[in-house]
């Protein structure tokens, strides 16, 4: 039953239902409350990333410019440092490295969750055996521990460091989730007919395989990103990594250092780990709105049809 | 009995990999114990003098390392952790620290994943069953804003909150008041209680998300199903059909979750106990890896990857228990 339907819903050489599908996938998203959401937060960074002169007139956040310890007022929207630099400032420059950090390493990370779990699953045999084994290995080496112990080693580690131990670290849940989609994906007649027709094993598997799986590979990417984000942020809070850049983590670094908590500027600790949030978050209701149009079961139930089919609308 | 032993077998393979990236990363990087030592004892001490006084506690920089590598193996099954060899516990058998910090994190950071599980896996099971209604229309999209807080954020609001503006109701600094003496009064209990409670909770808070949302979209799919529909025609109560046919089936992904994200949750516990200052294996991690401390690094790193697999086989078992298809494949 479900086969008759999925290789129904995949023409075969047709290039106008497909563009068709791709803008209905875009209509989707913006009809999803929580994708749209997600959106507006990620543009917001967005901008503040490329264009930081458009939100602060401050040239250099680092630079010791004021009096320290001010509380939010007009001049300074978020107060100063214990060092008298503008806390608000320092948020808008810091977005570019954190939204860097999540947008290459979510990407390369999924690069590789796709080459390892598609070929996997297409390969079969012993190298299936081999891929799952090393996917399944590093899905449960306990990462946070190791990208400490790994980017201190790596003698207070650049960006390429920090951004080489994400993506090693961040793959495996994407290819076993990938693996198990185009195994099952494996023996449908659309695959099949391509094979008839003698196309390459790599043909089918860029251009027959994959666009079938676009809103996986997308929740992957978005899964990924969030992942990287909040690590990121985790080990520059440690105090881990390179320590002269700008960022979300190293303000949280330095605030906590100074225990700005305690000593009445809570704004310097809390407003760039509510920036991570926020950032976490969007990605995190992109994905989950992914999931909601890949799957209509789960979303929500429009209120007239709530009262008592409920249960078997599902 | 198949399936158990191939279980049993990437448990070796995995304990392997990771005893072995643990044995050469921190033997392929820049930087050795002498001179971090050297570094904290403010070149008091002359290099030849700090060599030999870490060669006594078993440090061997210039073994072959194939040699080292089997030694190691053979030393870290049979339990012979060696000493320390940075900071304030110099000398210290490792076993020792580890036992001092390890009760303190499986206490704080397993009790709090656990509730945190059973509180969200049971929401999920109610919001997937009510669906549409007003639970079910406000708890997903508040769970994904939850699950994706990183745990330092929800650390530090709760310090703010509790501990800061409300002048000190809650401790949110060490396990317990190092002025009370430690023992089984009530005093020292319900300090250690009140210290527990804002790491905890943090825990729960950040954890919680994620369980609701799975349960809640296994529990959705689960409905659908024919053999939920013949409940029903049978007319079985409602529980009976919530628990014991839909909840039931739709447990087992969450639980093979719950295996995996014990390596989550060590990461956050190490986020955790480092905004609290809460003295367990977390902090303990973060202390070594400042120091340079092989030996201790080592240790951890193979406890906590022998934590998550012990939990990886366990929910095995559990699932082997729970669904029959899984006994009959293997």
């Amino acid at each position: 039953m479900s086969t008759l339907v999925a290789s129904a819903a995949v023409p075969v050489g047709t290039p106008t239902p497909a563009r068709r599908r791709r803008f209905g996938l875009l209509r989707a998203l913006l009809s999803n409350r929580k994708a749209v959401v997600g959106l507006v937060i990620f543009l917001v960074f967005a901008v503040m990333a490329i264009a930081p002169r458009l939100f602060t007139s401050v040239q250099d956040p680092h630079k010791y410019a004021y009096e320290p310890y001010l509380g939010p007022s007009g001049a300074h929207l978020l107060g100063t440092t214990s060092h008298g630099e503008d806390i608000f400032a320092q948020l808008v420059y810091g977005t570019r490295q954190s939204l860097l950090i999540a947008l290459i390493a979510g990407f390369f990370a999924t690069v590789l969750s796709v080459l390892i779990g598609v070929s996997a699953a297409y390969l079969g045999g012993i190298a299936d055996d081999l891929l799952s084994l090393v996917t399944n290995v590093f899905l449960i080496l306990p990462t946070f521990p190791l990208i400490i112990i790994l980017s201190e080693y790596a003698g207070n580690g650049n960006l390429t460091v920090v951004l080489i131990v994400l993506v090693a670290t961040g793959w495996s849940y994407g290819a076993n989730q990938l693996r198990a989609q185009t195994l099952s994906l494996r023996n449908r007649e659309f695959l099949e007919a391509a094979r008839v027709r003698g196309e390459r094993r790599s043909y089918i598997i860029v251009f027959e395989v994959l666009p079938t799986m676009t809103s996986l590979i997308v929740a992957n990417f978005l899964g990924a990103a969030l992942y990287s984000v909040l690590t990121a942020a985790g080990l520059q809070f440690l105090g881990l990594g390179d320590n002269n850049s700008i960022s979300w983590g190293w303000m949280l670094h330095w605030a906590q250092s100074q225990s700005a908590l305690q000593s009445g500027i809570p704004l310097w600790e809390i407003a760039p780990g509510v920036c991570v949030a926020l950032l976490g978050v969007s990605f995190a209701l992109l994905n989950y709105a992914f999931d909601e149009i890949s799957n209509p079961a789960l979303r929500p139930v429009r209120r007239r049809r709530a009262e008592r089919t409920s249960s078997q609308a599902a | 009995m198949r399936y158990l032993l191939r279980r049993l077998g990437f448990f070796v393979v995995t304990l392997w990999a990771a005893l072995t990236l643990n044995f050469f990363i921190p033997r392929m990087m820049p930087g050795n114990p002498v001179q971090a030592l050297r570094d904290r004892t403010h070149n008091k001490l002359s290099p030849a003098a700090l060599q030999e006084m870490l060669t006594s506690y078993g440090y061997k920089p210039n073994q072959n390392w194939f040699v080292a590598y089997l030694d190691y193996l053979g030393n870290m099954f049979t339990g012979r952790w060696g000493v320390s060899i940075g900071g304030s516990s110099l000398g210290e058998p490792v076993t020792k620290i580890i036992g001092q910090a390890l009760p303190w994190t499986l206490g704080l950071v397993g009790l709090a994943t656990v509730i945190g599980f059973v509180l969200g896996t049971l929401a999920g099971i109610v919001a997937g069953w009510r669906r549409g209604s007003r639970l079910d229309a406000i708890l997903p999209s508040v769970m994904v804003v939850t699950s994706a807080l990183p745990y330092f954020l929800v650390g530090l609001l709760l310090i703010l909150f509790f501990s800061i503006w409300i002048n000190g109701f809650l401790p949110s600094d060490f396990n317990y008041d190092p002025s009370i003496p430690p023992g089984f009064s009530t005093a020292f209990i319900g300090d250690v209680l009140s210290h527990g409670l804002l790491p905890a909770l943090t825990i729960v808070i950040t954890s919680v998300g994620g369980w609701v949302l799975t349960m809640r979209n296994n529990m959705i799919t689960t409905l659908a199903e024919d053999y939920v529909r013949m409940g029903r025609a049978k007319g079985l109560t409602n529980r009976r059909i919530m628990f014991n046919y839909a909840a039931r089936n739709a447990f087992l992904p969450n639980l093979s979750g719950f295996a995996m994200s014990v390596g989550f949750v060590i990461s956050g516990a190490i986020l955790v106990e480092y905004v609290f200052n809460y003295q367990g294996v977390g902090y303990l991690l973060y202390n070594s890896v400042q120091n340079t401390d092989y030996p201790l690094m080592q240790v951890l790193f193979m406890l906590f990857t022998v934590a998550v697999l012990v939990s990886v086989l366990l929910c095995d078992f559990a699932t082997a228990w729970l669904d029959p298809r899984a006994r009959a494949k293997g």
